[in-house]
């Protein structure tokens, strides 16, 4: 049983890492058809040769990055929150937030950003996308510093109080230090989830905040271009080694 | 625990940034969804009085009701493969000793690089001037490309590499628990390999493989982007209905009303099991 396992637990893996493999490896490839022609960069040269490209990057980046300090923050503070004491609802909500279909959760902040514009003079662009992210993203953070806070034991607060600490000041040197592995982990995540949105970003994206995905969606539907697998290949590259440090750092 | 008032007070300003968030950005906009699902769709697609129940009554309309079942049934269809597939590779990763991490991570990675690229890589392979086309043609066994794309048969198998990890995780989990003496009891008493998976490490799975269903049921049912660049439009699922309704279509009430009994539905589904197994998903 033990070989057959094996060999099935191989084709398996074989299954999900041979598409992205193969994506990468006709990046290399000089011509733009499906038949290999010669090794080039040519393909990763066009990526930057493209203002559209660079410029739904910078977007990707900006949102990417704002949105995770913020959901970082919130997250780690509402973990620990909650490690004190639940609370059902906003647990609730949590988990929700993390099963409820993307297109409905893009729907609905496409309406609630529609509906605000009534009184409010503002439009869709950076700004909508980073609240929608963020709205998105707490929840993995949340069950990351969780995680963590589990194998925490609290009696290391209560010696500090005990020594005349007030409560912040065991969160802030207690407590604080010991999930900073956890938060970077966390936050790593956050980037990762955020950069990658396609569905949610699509709906309450402004004209002048086109993303990094929403240009790759289009491409695709325009049909395969070698540029794509190039930048694919990026960020498999890029996303992947972030996690392989965020498992990392978790792990110490 | 430390109790007192101002540990009380400190923890209200902890959880308030993701209380408000959660409010204000999630619960918010789907009360706002509820609300335009009893509205009546307007001119040129604007929202008007009166309140009715129509947009739900639509639902049951055998154009959509058909739709609601293709996207059961591609949910389930992907559900089950992903058992069969991520059944015996959680097996095999909880077996492997030292090198289970390794053997996780390898889940794991393709699982967090990015859904779109994961998503092309297939309309790569898949095309009539794909990958797989162009092999076959150059060796000379088909003439004209095969279609292989837009259809039931690859939306489903995106769904399914795509999905495949959320199996594979927590059937893992719960094997990792499992008590190594009650399949040494069971080889003890006599019991060949075959049989002892079979009536005990299968059934003692059980949570993990119904968190593991559900995780991908769930994900499956609500899908848009998957059906969206696989099926090129021809295979139509509830997500893809939503999406049209807000943007061509511009039937916002209907749309809602959609949304509404899709997350009705999902709700449900995570009660149901959180109830079955008394703790977190997670």
């Amino acid at each position: 049983m033990k070989r057959w396992l094996g060999l099935y637990a191989a084709a398996v893996y074989l299954f999900l890492h041979v598409p992205l493999i193969i994506l990468a490896v006709f990046s290399f490839n000089s011509s733009r058809f499906t038949v290999w022609q010669g090794f080039s960069l040519h393909w990763y040269g066009a990526i930057f040769q493209d203002p559209q490209l660079a410029e739904s990057a910078w977007n990707s980046v900006i949102i990417a990055v704002a949105a995770t300090i913020l959901a970082t923050i919130a997250g780690t503070l509402c973990a620990y929150g909650l490690w004190k004491r639940g609370s059902r609802m906003l647990t609730g909500s949590l988990y929700l937030s993390l099963v409820t279909p993307e297109i409905v959760m893009g729907i609905s902040l496409l309406a609630l950003f529609q509906w605000s514009f009534r009184w409010l003079h503002w439009r869709m662009g950076l700004h909508t996308v980073i609240l929608a992210h963020v709205a998105f993203s707490i929840a993995y953070v949340v069950i990351v510093i969780a995680a963590r806070l589990r194998t925490f034991s609290p009696t290391l607060e209560e010696a500090a109080l005990d020594l005349g600490a007030t409560e912040w000041q065991a969160f802030r040197y207690v407590t604080l230090p010991a999930l900073l592995p956890g938060i970077v982990a966390a936050a790593l995540l956050a980037l990762t989830v955020s950069f990658d949105d396609y569905v949610i970003t699509s709906m309450v994206a402004g004209v002048d905040s086109e993303t990094l995905p929403m240009v790759i969606y289009a491409m695709a539907r325009r049909g395969a271009s070698p540029v794509i697998n190039a930048i694919s290949a990026l960020i498999v590259v890029v996303f992947g080694g972030l996690v392989l440090i965020s498992e990392r750092v978790r792990e110490s | 625990m430390t109790g007192g008032g101002a540990w009380e007070r400190l923890r209200a300003w902890f959880l308030l940034p993701a209380r408000v968030w959660m409010i204000g950005l999630f619960a918010a906009p789907f009360a706002i969804v509820i609300a335009y699902s009893l509205l009546t769709r307007g001119a040129y697609g604007g929202l008007g009085q009166p309140w009715t129940l129509d947009n739900y009554r639509r639902l049951v309309d055998p154009l959509y009701l058909e739709v609601v079942v293709r996207s059961f049934g591609m949910a389930a269809e992907t559900t089950a493969i992903c058992l069969v597939l991520g059944f015996p590779l959680a097996l095999f990763i909880s077996r492997s000793g030292k090198r289970k991490n390794l053997y996780l991570q390898l889940v794991i990675l393709p699982f967090w690089t990015s859904f779109l690229v994961r998503i092309y890589a297939w309309l790569f392979l898949l095309r009539d001037t794909g990958l797989i086309n162009t092999a076959l043609q150059h060796l000379g066994l088909i003439h004209a490309p095969l279609p292989l794309l837009y259809n039931d048969g690859a939306v489903l198998l995106g769904l399914v590499y795509g999905y495949l990890p959320f199996m594979v995780l927590p059937v893992y989990a719960t094997l990792e628990r499992l008590d190594p003496a009650l399949t040494e009891a069971a080889a003890d008493l006599g019991a060949k390999p075959w049989p002892t998976l079979w009536h005990v490490v299968l059934p003692l799975s059980a949570p993990g493989i119904a968190a593991g269903s559900i995780l991908v049921f769930i994900p499956s049912l609500g899908a848009y982007l998957t059906p969206d660049l696989l099926g090129g439009g021809r295979t139509v699922l509830i997500g893809n209905v939503v999406q049209n309704q807000f943007t061509n279509a511009r039937d916002w009430p209907f749309g809602a009303a959609i949304s509404v009994a899709l997350m009705a539905l999902v709700g449900t589904l995570v009660l149901f099991v959180l109830r079955r197994q008394r703790g977190s998903l997670a």
